[in-house]
């Protein structure tokens, strides 16, 4: 149909040229995706592909749930598609090229659910096309009910292989994909969007095919850049780091949530791509075998990604302790996991305060909250002459008119005073 | 009729037989608090895991910590994360260790607001990743304590919320709330709401540091005389 006839029947029609390249790029996006429900997966340009999943089967609870499993996928990737499935790979090409979904599981069954295909699905000659039409042959059934050899007459030993191999009695040897070593995939979107938030629709898509295809090389990432391109400016680049490997859509997809909500666009976004980079191999989960009651154990790497991805990556720390007598230098906030060393103190808080409070001297004796109690002490602590953060102190442990028992020092260098340091809670 | 003798005994023990005055045991599991007297009074002997336990100090630095030191060095020591939200100060590395805890387990999450206190707080509790949750939420309503005690439920952690004296007034869903004031030199441990039925009197424990027990009274000159300090021998810390 001409565009100028299609647009006299449908004036509000909005026509966009054909860009093969990105058909390309999509069909190798659904393929690396959909490489993990099986190896076997091969092309049809433009827009097939094809799956054999007859060993797969069994590994996902039979051919039904199999199905659901790639139709929530594609859809969550945002693609509308036709599921047909046949003994033989060309069969099914054909049935889904019909727009049948049909699932037909045995050879004998074959025959006549093709026979009512119309013969244009499988042949692409326009000039056979054209012959086959001025006989009356409209359907495969009616090919197949003329003379095997008249038809190789007239039309070619070609027509007739491509039917023997749609019906099995040809082998159909396919080159199968090999997904590539990288992930990179584009969503050109259709209008701008100026709300970061708005995005993670189009950002789901691509995580979901992203963790397909993670699956499929049975990898994952610790890693992986989120690039959101501009009209003018240079993209927009999200890095999101993980503590620990994965390939779990759900939790990439959080990540993203809370990255993007805390995110100001310079300007609006015509493209997202999603891309990682270094693939490191990740064994499935293993599957408990008896039932575990209550929650099942979260991953603790997941709580503290979502956790950094909000607050922040310094607003998540561990804590370690230090080969040192300067107390604000014996305990400190360090990464996750420090390494720990060690050392023999007296009594020592569980508070340290970040910076030590003057504390007021009312007839030589420290007050905090009332006059305090000295109980333990003194222990000297003099040290760090050699980096300029000299301490020289007289630590106590003291009691406060509430009971409560703190740590304090009196300062030994300059103008002396009292200070409180750390809280026995 | 024939069959086993009746034991009203055997009866009594079902676990789904509950009777006024008794603590409920079945059910939840708990994470023992290492203190027999306060175990002894705490449904299931313990911190009860996947719940909320709301601990009231009276002020700070009367050994709100200290009660909980035995569980979480028990939790850390078994490879479980200590997860510390929006903490009021350093939790110091030096003491935590010498109380057995793995401090390597120990992390602190540092929140810019009450409400991502509350947040994280959630987070970590619906995670079900850590061994026990730790906050010291700034403000919280009732409403924030339901959302809390049902992202706790079902999961392995308790979930210790240290809030002030002032809330014991306030209804709340934890199932375990605590006030803890000072007594005769020991930790004095009121146990505002438990399942089961209340408890009337205060149970007292002594939850001091090793190094200021039996110090009662004060003992040093110190406080008498402290511009004397340089006069007297300190236990000298040469590095």
């Amino acid at each position: 149909m001409a565009v100028s006839a299609a647009l006299a029947l449908a004036p509000r029609l909005s026509v966009a040229p054909r860009d093969p390249a990105a058909e390309t790029e999509a069909l190798l996006g659904v393929a690396g995706w959909a490489a993990q429900f099986t190896p076997g997966v091969a092309l049809e340009f433009p827009d097939c592909v094809l799956l054999e999943v007859s060993g797969s089967l069994k590994l996902f609870g039979g051919l039904e749930p199999l199905l659901e499993l790639l139709r929530r996928g594609l859809k969550e990737m945002g693609w509308s598609t036709t599921l047909a499935v046949a003994p033989t790979p060309r069969a099914a090409f054909w049935l889904a090229l019909a727009g049948k979904g049909e699932f037909i599981g045995s050879t004998a069954e074959l025959e006549p659910a093709l026979a009512a295909l119309p013969v244009e699905i499988f042949c692409r000659n326009d000039e056979t096309r054209a012959a086959l039409e001025a006989i009356g042959v409209r359907t495969l059934g009616e090919l197949r009910a003329l003379p095997r050899d008249g038809v190789a007459r007239r039309f070619g030993q070609g027509l007739l292989d491509e039917l023997d191999r749609g019906l099995g009695r040809l082998p159909d040897p396919r080159i199968f994909f090999v997904p590539p070593a990288r992930f990179r995939a584009a969503i050109e979107l259709p209008a701008e969007v100026t709300q970061a938030e708005a995005l993670l629709f189009a950002v789901r898509r691509l995580i979901v095919q992203l963790s397909g295809f993670l699956a499929a090389r049975s990898s994952g990432v610790q890693r992986f850049v989120l690039r959101l391109g501009h009209r003018d400016r240079a993209a927009t680049e999200i890095t999101i780091g993980l503590v620990a490997l994965s390939r779990d859509a759900e939790h990439f997809t959080l990540l993203l949530r809370e990255r993007l909500s805390g995110l100001a666009l310079a300007e609006p976004v015509r493209e997202v791509i999603l891309q990682a980079d270094d693939l490191v191999p990740l064994s499935g989960r293993n599957l408990g075998l008896l039932i575990e009651q209550g929650k099942p154990p979260g991953r603790w790497e997941s709580l503290v990604e979502r956790l950094r991805a909000r607050l922040g990556a310094d607003a998540v720390r561990g804590i370690a302790s230090r080969a040192e007598h300067r107390p604000e230098r014996a305990g400190v906030v360090a990464d996750l996991e420090a390494k720990q060393m060690q050392m023999d103190f007296g009594e020592r808080p569980f508070w340290l305060l970040d910076r030590p409070r003057p504390l007021a001297e009312i007839d030589a004796v420290p007050h905090h909250d009332g006059r305090l109690e000295l109980l333990v002490g003194p222990e000297r602590i003099e040290s760090g002459w050699w980096d300029d953060d000299e301490v020289a102190r007289d630590y106590f442990v003291a009691r406060t008119q509430n009971e409560a028992l703190v740590w304090i020092y009196r300062e030994r260098r300059g103008e002396g005073g009292w200070y409180l340091h750390g809280v026995f809670a | 009729m024939a069959g086993k003798p009746f034991s009203f005994a055997a009866l009594l023990e079902r676990p789904d037989i509950w009777r006024g005055g008794s603590l409920s045991r079945a059910g939840t599991p708990t994470v023992p608090s290492e203190f027999p007297r306060l175990d002894a009074e705490l449904p299931g002997s313990g911190w009860p895991a996947g719940a909320l336990t709301e601990i009231l100090p009276a002020h700070e630095g009367i050994g709100e910590l200290r009660l909980l030191g035995p569980a979480l060095a028990a939790l850390s020591n078994r490879g479980l994360w200590l997860a510390w939200i929006a903490p009021p100060h350093l939790p110091y590395a030096p003491a935590l260790a010498v109380a057995g805890i793995d401090i390597g387990k120990i992390v602190i999450v540092r929140t810019p607001s009450a409400k991502e206190t509350l947040w994280a707080t959630e987070q970590a509790l619906a995670s079900n990743a850590c061994g026990a949750v730790l906050a010291w939420p700034k403000s919280v309503k009732y409403a924030d304590l339901r959302r809390l005690q049902i992202a706790a439920e079902g999961g392995r952690a308790p979930a210790f919320l240290f809030r002030s004296p002032e809330a014991a007034g306030e209804s709340s869903p934890a199932p375990l709330r605590i006030a803890l004031s000072t007594a005769a030199g020991g930790l004095e441990v009121r146990v505002l709401k438990r399942r089961g039925a209340p408890l009337a009197r205060p149970i007292l424990l002594p939850a001091m540091p090793p190094a200021v027990r039996g110090k009662n009274h004060h003992v040093d000159r110190y406080s008498t005389a402290a511009t004397a300090a340089r006069d007297f021998p300190p236990r000298l810390v040469h590095a």
